[in-house]
């Protein structure tokens, strides 16, 4: 964003907070602040964080060795479905609108969400959901043991655990379309007086778009599961051959919602990363205009890619290529927003602060995790690799080091701003350089566990794999452990870091810099202006 | 917030801390737990749904209530209207999705899926003896069942659904022209209408199970014709409702010519239902 | 038999070319592979190319993976460049320039054109890879829970092909062999340099038929067929596994296909003619009890002990009642046939389609069934008052 901007009239009428404003976890629970949400998602999403990245440290312990040691091959499959569905709908996607509540009422000078009190729903439907889901471990049969692709006839077979899921997945389907209305009218509507589209930060872009791939495909996968549950209960056929279904056609529905899906995972991500690097190259960023059709693009394009998932289920010659030429070309975009991201540090002023660390680990990792997935949309190539470790590989470099290395950047660059105290450096790179080491440890030895052939989702696995399998285990919990490092950055510094400046990083120039640090409850009852 | 506390208009209306939203998770994990317990035969689990069912009344209620009474407050300005008018675009939006899927569904089946069971590969090498035809049971369940026509029942339906439609025009103009005795006879006939679409397909929904032998187990003719007419029906029911909410609105003297978008949502709300018939109408029933 | 070509393990083989170039890739992505270098079991590449295809899809990988190594050194050789050079450390002052069209329009064209050369021969694998037209000889590949079924289309014979890696080595009781887990009782048998039609489908939920070495992996999909082909140009044994999530056993499926040379495998084929003449089941023939108490243990262990214990103890995590003293196996004979043949959910019999927890185990002979159930009706004190069942009774329970 290049204009100046300008606040009018005082932002921080002070803390008049109200007489009747409930206190201790009342607040919490009954709070319209889009702050105090933002604060609730972002520690919502760090906990399921730390629950499926514990089930992923089982998952990773079963397979240290081959045999089995620790789990039964059921309860392996249970792990695996919770840590992928947790990880998704627990950690990265409420991170994500945990930022959005933050930053996007700050960055186009809004007094708050448009829907003070849906957003609060849209919050406390979330730990619903979650209790749920983690319940489903207890009772008879288990959780849903098919993946987070819950593919019938397997998942027709499961217990009372796929319901308990099905459920889970409605509530957070809830939850995510009521956020996305919101967060949609807030940049639609509530921008201050100048400040247009095309002068929004790209984040609030970023996230505008993801707000409508999220509106157009979380009802589709309501549908699918709610077909699921129909088929389990009453009788219907839709993945049924004996009635006239087709359990691939729970693969279209459901990868029509997947695909656009990691791009709802990653585009938030993008959006941070287009605040960090001009901000710490001290450069506005480079291509303002071809970043927000990049991003457009990619949206677009990402419900026309599904059936690259379903590559092996033997569609014909003509879908194979149609899907195959589409996914090549997400690279185009994507490219455009690399590239950009490059001219933007290009003869810049750089400095490598904690949240430029990340940024510089999020663009050589997820880039990798990018070609990866290029390889992959190769579909003669993916017949070797699908169901494969190699995809397991693919996956964690855009989602791990991808979207939740964005989240540290994002967390490290607004700190300051949230919490009005600053980090410390030293340690937050220590942060950044274990995480860095040992995700490398643990996720690029399974691109060589793909290629030589071992199946995703086993229990247990051949021999020759024994290896790199074992390198694997030692950097997840590497990695498990350096995420202390972050847990003890982030309190240490709420608790007794330095106070903050309004404006700590020289580069930055958003509205939210304008404010003090911290920013006030109530920021911008008054629209600023903008020029 | 402040600046309603400052007395003069908020600049734009920021509501109060609520129990409302919690209210209504604390419904919703009571109705995902029971519903589970119920389909996996529980005793308990009818009640805990019941319950979560209750508690979720009560939060509509209390919700919408306190709605009613901050727009009648005047709290809302300008810019919170506009607000309300894009989240209801949004919302009818990905209740378009949501059909979506089912549509897709039943494209899905009768294009590719049925076609391929009676495929040269798999028909004969699986069902020898399954002729893909629409509608189906499909190749491995025996049971006659005759389809819907759509001709009598569907068609009446459609006549009804189309005539609300624009009876609710008629309610919206006169409410714009401040003609409130008209505004709440055409809503009322809007309603009735409405409601007996609904007794209508009650009654088609009674006849295919008695008589016709059609019923949601009828292999995937049964699946989609019962979850896309059903979920409609639901639909259909949930803007009645909120059509009957406003009539009770119009009667307390809530609205004014320009000041009156709960009536507009529902009034979008109750057209989209009226697409999605018209497309259930030539795709479920006609072709 | 034929150990001595064996060539879909590289379990002790040294690296081969490829793992050199790979060492080069990963240090120029910077990134830390090293420990692999030194030792020889460190798989990280594709299984040597038993067909064609499997060759044409080796090397479009090849090619693809150094495209985006080039595109990736150009990258972030920038990106490293401007991260020295451009520092605030270093003194450098920022310029504020913020748009370009020409490079932005140029950095846009030439990945499309990268990738137009990517889809050409990526295109052509595909059109080959489809081209299932004039096979030599059909196969029927079935996946069931959790064991392979091929049938010989044009033979009229077929077989099961399960796991034959021991418990004990699973538990970790015995020493692992050479080919844990890839290592099954009845492999599939093809000959040499025919094309090879295969016809995949599931009886219970989606499989994978997955052979590394020859290019295919194909889902098997409960109700569907799909076909899919390969044309072996090496005489070996080669492994590979169930490739989709397919419930408990997933990871205990594999494939394991023998290609023998054109002779042998007429013998073999031979062999199995006669083989299957010789054990032609006669379901009308009424068996005395101790016969089917014999080749019902049989069949107990092979396929319900994995569940219900060896003992017929159950196992209560996964919901497996035990079966000493059950009312189902003491009770009338019919429901039993009915539970055994159509599987069972919450007590409940299912009904056409997949099973429930307990599988349908439909795809077992008349006389399996027969005799696995009079075997549970009589053993580990089991004394059922109904205690023998016939296949003539399981052939007439099927529906
Ligand atoms: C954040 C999430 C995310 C993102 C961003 C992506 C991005 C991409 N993904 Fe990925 N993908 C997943 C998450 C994600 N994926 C997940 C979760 C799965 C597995 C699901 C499951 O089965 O459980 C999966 C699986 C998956 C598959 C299926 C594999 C299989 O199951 O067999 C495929 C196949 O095409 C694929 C392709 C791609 C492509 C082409 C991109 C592209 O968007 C990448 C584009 C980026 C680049 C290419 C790099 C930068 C570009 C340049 C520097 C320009 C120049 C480059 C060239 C001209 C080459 N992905
Ligand atoms: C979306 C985000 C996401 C994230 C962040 C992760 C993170 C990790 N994943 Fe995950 N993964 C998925 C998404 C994700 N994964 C998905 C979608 C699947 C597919 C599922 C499927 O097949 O259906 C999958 C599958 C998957 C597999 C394949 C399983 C299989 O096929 O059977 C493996 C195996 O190694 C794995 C490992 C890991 C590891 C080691 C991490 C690590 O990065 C985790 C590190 C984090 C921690 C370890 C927690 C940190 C904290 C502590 C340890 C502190 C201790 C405690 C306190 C403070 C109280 N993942
Ligand atoms: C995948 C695991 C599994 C395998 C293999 C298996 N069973 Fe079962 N079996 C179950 C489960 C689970 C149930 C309980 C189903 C239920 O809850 O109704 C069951 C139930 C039964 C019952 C009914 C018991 C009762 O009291 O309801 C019988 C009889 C039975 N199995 C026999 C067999 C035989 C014979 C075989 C082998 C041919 C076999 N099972 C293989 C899992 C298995
Ligand atoms: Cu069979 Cu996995
Ligand atoms: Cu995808």
């Amino acid at each position: 964003m290049s204009s100046i901007t300008q606040p009018v009239g005082g932002h921080g009428h002070g803390h008049d907070e109200h007489a009747h404003h409930p206190t201790g976890i009342m607040r919490w629970v009954t709070t319209t602040n889009h702050k105090d949400i933002g604060t609730l998602y972002l520690w919502f999403s760090f906990t399921m964080f730390i629950v499926g990245g514990i089930m992923a440290l089982t998952i990773r312990a079963e397979l240290f060795e081959p045999g089995m040691q620790i789990l039964a091959p059921e309860r392996f499959n249970q792990m695996t479905t919770l840590h992928g569905l947790i990880m998704i709908f627990g950690a990265l996607m409420p991170g994500a609108v945990g930022f959005a509540n933050w930053m996007i009422p700050m960055q186009i000078g809004a007094p708050d969400m448009a829907f003070a009190r849906m957003n609060n729903w849209s919050f406390w439907l979330l730990p619903p959901a979650a209790i749920l889901l983690v319940l489903s471990l207890f009772v008879p049969g288990g959780a849903a043991e098919t993946g987070w692709t819950l593919y019938p006839p397997l998942s027709i077979q499961s217990g009372m655990g796929m319901d308990l899921t099905i459920f889970a997945i409605h509530i957070m389907g809830a939850s995510s379309i009521m956020g996305s209305i919101n967060i949609i009218t807030t940049i639609l509507n509530l921008r201050a007086p100048g400040m247009t589209l095309m002068k929004m930060p790209v984040f609030c872009w970023a996230w505008l778009i993801t707000a409508y791939l999220l509106i157009a495909v979380m009802p589709v996968l309501a549908g699918a599961v709610t077909m699921l549950l129909t088929d389990r209960h009453f009788g219907t056929s839709f993945f049924n051959a004996a009635g006239g279904g087709d359990p691939v056609l729970f693969q279209h529905v459901f990868w029509f919602f997947g695909h656009p899906e990691v791009y709802i995972i990653i585009l938030p991500a993008f959006g941070i990363i287009s605040e960090v690097i001009p901000a710490f190259s001290r450069k506005p960023v480079f291509g303002y205009a071809s970043m927000v059709y990049a991003l457009s693009a990619i949206a677009i394009l990402s419900f026309l890619v599904w059936a690259h998932h379903m590559f092996t289920t033997g569609l014909p010659a003509a879908g194979i290529l149609f899907y195959m030429y589409a996914t090549m070309l997400i690279a185009v975009p994507t490219g455009v927003k690399v590239f950009n991201w490059l001219a933007t540090m290009w003869k810049g002023s750089i400095s490598l602060e904690a949240p430029m660390m990340f940024a510089l680990g999020f663009l050589f990792l997820f880039t990798t995790g990018g070609f990866t997935g290029l390889i992959l949309a190769i579909q003669p190539v993916d017949v070797q690799f699908q169901d494969t470790y190699y995809v397991v590989a693919h996956f964690h470099y855009v989602m791990v080091a991808g979207t939740l290395f964005a989240f540290f950047a994002g967390i490290y660059y607004w700190l300051p701003k949230w919490s009005g105290k600053m980090y410390n450096e030293t340690v937050a790179q220590w942060h950044f350089w274990l995480s860095f080491i040992f995700f490398n440890v643990t996720f690029f030895p399974m691109h060589f566990l793909g290629l030589a052939g071992m199946p995703r989702r086993v229990p247990d696995y051949a021999q020759q794999f024994t290896d790199w399998n074992q390198v694997a285990t030692i950097g997840a919990f590497g990695f498990g452990l350096s995420q202390l490092v972050f847990l003890y950055a982030v309190v240490s510094a709420i608790r007794s870091g330095k106070p903050a400046p309004a404006k700590p990083w020289d580069g930055a120039t958003s509205l939210e810099w304008t404010l003090p640090s911290p920013a006030p409850y109530h920021s911008f009852e008054t629209p600023p202006v903008v020029k | 917030m402040s600046a309603v506390s400052q007395g003069a208009k908020p600049y734009y209306y920021v509501p109060q801390p609520s129990h409302w939203p919690i209210t209504g998770s604390l419904a919703l994990l009571l109705m995902g737990l029971g519903a589970a317990f119920w389909f996996n035969h529980y005793a308990a689990g009818p009640w805990i749904l019941l319950a979560g069912f209750c508690v979720l009344l009560v939060m509509l209620f209390g919700w919408f209530g306190t709605v009613i009474r901050e727009s009648e407050g005047h709290l809302y300005n300008k810019k919170v209207d506009l607000s309300f008018r894009w989240s209801m675009s949004w919302f009818i939006f990905s209740e378009v999705m949501f059909f979506a899927a089912f549509f897709g569904a039943l494209f899905y089946v009768r294009n590719i899926s049925v076609p391929d069971l009676g495929s040269a590969l798999t028909g004969r090498e699986l069902w020898p003896n399954f002729s893909a035809q629409w509608p189906t049971v499909g190749p491995y369940i025996k049971q006659q069942f005759s389809p819907m026509s759509a001709i009598g029942i569907p068609l009446l339906n459609t006549i009804l659904l189309v005539t609300s439609g624009g009876t609710l025009t008629i309610a919206h103009h006169a409410l714009k022209s401040g003609h409130r005795g008209a505004l709440k006879f055409w809503l009322f006939v809007t309603i009735v209408l409405g409601f007996t679409f609904l007794g209508f397909q009650a009654y088609e929904y009674h006849h295919a199970y008695t008589e016709a032998n059609l019923k949601l187990s009828t292999g995937v003719y049964g699946s989609t014709f019962f979850m896309l007419t059903g979920f409609h029906g639901a639909h259909v029911t949930i803007g009645a409702i909120m059509l009957t909410v406003m009539l009770v609105r119009a009667f307390r003297g809530h609205f004014d010519a320009e000041h009156h978008f709960a009536f507009e949502a529902a009034a979008w709300y109750w057209h989209f239902v009226d697409v999605v018939w018209l497309l259930l109408f030539v795709l479920v029933y006609w072709l | 038999m034929v150990g001595n070509q064996e060539r879909s393990t590289r379990a002790l083989r040294a690296p081969s070319k490829y793992s050199a170039r790979w060492l080069a890739a990963a240090l120029c992505a910077g990134l830390l592979a090293a420990p692999g270098v030194a030792t020889a079991a460190w798989e990280w590449n594709f299984q040597p190319a038993a067909t064609p295809i499997a060759q044409q899809i080796t090397h479009l990988h090849e090619l693809i993976f150094w495209i985006c190594v080039v595109i990736f050194v150009g990258v972030f050789g920038t990106m490293f460049y401007t991260l020295i050079k451009h520092r605030k450390s270093v003194g450098h002052q920022a310029v504020q320039f913020h748009e370009n069209t020409t490079v932005e329009i140029v950095w846009t064209v030439i990945p499309f054109l990268i990738l137009l050369f990517m889809a050409w021969p990526a295109t052509k694998v595909v059109l080959a890879m489809h081209d299932t037209s004039a096979p030599d000889m059909t196969i029927k590949v079935t996946g069931y829970q959790w064991k392979w079924g091929y049938d010989y289309v044009q033979e009229g014979f077929g077989y099961y092909s399960t796991l034959s890696t021991s418990f004990d080595q699973i538990q970790n009781r015995a020493p692992k062999d050479e080919h844990y887990l890839l290592e099954v009782d009845n492999p599939l048998v093809v000959p040499v340099d025919a094309k090879v039609r295969v016809l995949v489908t599931a009886a219970d939920v989606i499989h994978s038929w997955w052979v590394p070495a020859f290019g295919v992996k194909q889902d098997a999909i409960p109700g569907f067929v799909r076909d899919t082909w390969f044309k072996a140009d090496k005489v070996g044994i080669y492994r590979g596994q169930c490739a989709e999530l397919c419930g408990k056993e997933h990871g205990f499926m594999p494939v394991v296909v023998e290609v023998k040379s054109k002779e042998d495998y007429a013998k073999w084929l031979a062999e199995q003619k006669k083989k299957v003449a010789a054990a032609a089941d006669d379901p009308n023939k009424v068996w005395d009890l101790k016969d089917l108490l014999a080749r019902g243990r049989q069949v107990f262990d092979g396929n319900c002990a994995a569940c219900h214990q060896p003992n017929g103890t159950g196992n209560a995590a996964i919901g497996a009642p035990p079966l000493v003293g059950d009312k189902v196996v003491l009770g009338p004979r019919q429901h039993q046939i009915d539970v055994v043949l159509n599987g069972q959910t919450n007590g409940v019999v299912a009904t056409g389609g997949a099973g429930g927890k307990m599988p349908s185990w439909k795809q077992l002979s008349d006389v399996e069934i027969a005799s696995v159930i009079s075997y549970t009706r009589n053993t580990w004190g089991n004394k059922a008052a109904e205690d023998i069942v016939q296949p003539s009774e399981v052939k007439a329970g099927r529906k």
